[in-house]
């Protein structure tokens, strides 16, 4: 999908950074769909993924409409993964993100064996998706490749928050916040793994790396 | 998106919030207001941010007493604490704003959300895209800036005395008024949206001219625009775009691979 396309980093920086996401194509097979798509979510789940999401209910981290003050100091911050499954009610694109390659490769060869029928890509850098593919056995069907930004750059901000902003394809993590959430981090009112969760809640898709979003703060924390 | 002046408390946190910066604390009023061009009705404020319900009137005087006191309170960023964001109701031409920005609203035109789009995460069920052949994804306004429809006819009109095909399945296609010449209507030039994506189809010879068409306009634009090319890999998975990129000069090392473990049904392959 191109909200995983053109996230913005290094090839060192984007190791550890794979999407795998599921979904049938408009007016073909469509039929079923749902049951598959959970299927590959509950597939997902034993291979210790650190994100999933439904691209029309949400991932795992959520916002809440109904904070008391108490929240301010005690907050729920997840949705049990189970949530996100049991949400997969029509055809959408469910995705899981590993920062692992082990656990991505055991979980394609279970896709492989699953036989689900419906279309299954990677975002990841390129050469890395194709061998953790040959290793579960699988040639890749078709590829794109991201050829970055064009145009007048000056419009960007700085690598580190486009680094986190751009882990949300679709823009729902703005540069702002993502600029709000380093400084709160170099300032100490909040450390990288609360300011990941923040960040993470803007992203409806549930594709966010949060294990890559805490190294880029930790990284911003002692650096400009 | 408007904020109900009522409610809001203005403490700034939806100020970051808002992936276009359209949110200021006007001083006139001392309340959270949105400047409604640069909106692009994407709903990441009002869906994104938590919400406490909170009598404004108990929060102002606490926030007013700290704030003679000099003492800063630190509360959660991401919450409003009193609900003050309020959707609007929206219509045409508007609400086109809103359904390319905000990834949960499917496109019309497609019935995908997102951006509309499927390029060639499903190639391997709808052959779009072939051996020989390239598929380009030319976005605008991402990461983070916005474009307004007018930028993108700019680029839709410069590509369309090509060699190229403009996807009918996309939501700008299906805006546009002439694809010979890549008009797009006119009652949304001023549009602003999130980001959009052209998507057209092209053989790999006339691969870099598309490229230097996209190059040469994309500085003229107010807005960055981002280029994804994909092809069909063959039975080893190797393909003959990467080469070809390669040597127009592009480095790349990001991308998506579709694994071929999609299908037709069994009565649709008949």
């Amino acid at each position: 999908m191109t909200n995983t396309l053109h996230r913005f980093g290094s090839r060192e920086s984007l190791q550890k950074d794979y999407i795998i996401f599921a979904m049938a194509a408009r007016g073909i097979n469509e039929e079923g769909a749902p049951a598959k798509l959970q299927t590959f979510l509950r597939l997902a789940l034993k291979h210790h993924p650190i994100n999933v999401g439904n691209a029309v209910k949400g991932g795992i981290f959520r916002a809440s409409q109904r904070l008391n003050p108490l929240a301010h100091w005690r907050r729920r911050e997840f949705v049990d993964p189970q949530e996100v499954v049991q949400s997969i009610d029509a055809c959408t694109t469910v995705s899981a993100v590993f920062d692992d390659p082990a656990n991505l490769e055991v979980f394609l060869r279970e896709l492989k064996t699953a036989d689900l029928g419906i279309s299954i890509n990677i975002s990841a850098l390129t050469d890395e998706a194709r061998t953790c593919c040959q290793r579960a056995g699988i040639i890749r069907h078709s590829v794109e490749y991201s050829l970055g930004f064009h145009g007048d750059l000056n419009l960007l901000p700085e690598r580190h928050v486009l680094e986190l902003s751009t882990m949300c394809g679709h823009g729902m993590v703005s540069h702002n916040f993502a600029k709000k959430m380093i400084d709160w981090v170099k300032e100490g009112r909040r450390d990288p793994q609360e300011a990941t969760t923040y960040l993470a809640k803007f992203c409806t898709c549930g594709i966010y790396n949060t294990t890559r979003a805490i190294q880029i703060l930790e990284e911003a924390r002692v650096g400009t | 998106m408007q904020i109900d002046h009522g409610k809001c408390v203005a403490c700034s946190n939806c100020i970051p919030i808002c992936p276009m910066g359209a949110i200021y604390i006007d001083p006139a009023v001392n309340r959270a207001t949105v400047n409604l061009d640069e909106c692009v009705e994407c709903f990441t404020c009002y869906r994104g941010m938590s919400k406490e319900h909170l009598n404004p009137t108990l929060v102002r005087s606490i926030r007013g007493l700290l704030k003679r006191l000099r003492i800063r309170f630190d509360p959660e960023p991401d919450v409003c604490p009193t609900d003050a964001l309020t959707p609007q109701e929206l219509s045409w031409p508007r609400i086109v704003r809103q359904a390319f920005s905000d990834p949960l609203v499917p496109h019309e035109s497609t019935g995908v959300h997102g951006r509309g789009t499927e390029e060639v995460k499903t190639n391997d069920v709808t052959g779009r895209v072939q051996d020989g052949e390239a598929g380009f994804t030319i976005e605008f306004g991402r990461p983070g800036v916005g474009v307004r429809f007018r930028d993108i006819q700019k680029m839709t009109m410069a590509l369309a005395s090509l060699p190229i095909a403009f996807e009918k399945k996309n939501p700008v296609f299906s805006l546009m008024t002439d694809p010979a010449t890549g008009a797009i209507r006119e009652d949304i030039l001023d549009e602003k949206v999130l980001s959009a994506i052209v998507e057209l189809k092209t053989t790999l010879e006339h691969v870099p001219a598309v490229l230097q068409r996209v190059e040469e306009v994309a500085p003229h634009l107010d807005t960055i625009v981002s280029i994804g090319v994909a092809t069909r890999c063959d039975a080893q998975g190797d393909n003959g775009l990467e080469p070809l990129l390669k040597g127009e000069g592009y480095t790349f090392y990001r991308g998506k691979t579709n694994l071929g473990l999609g299908r037709r049904p069994a009565a649709a392959t008949a």
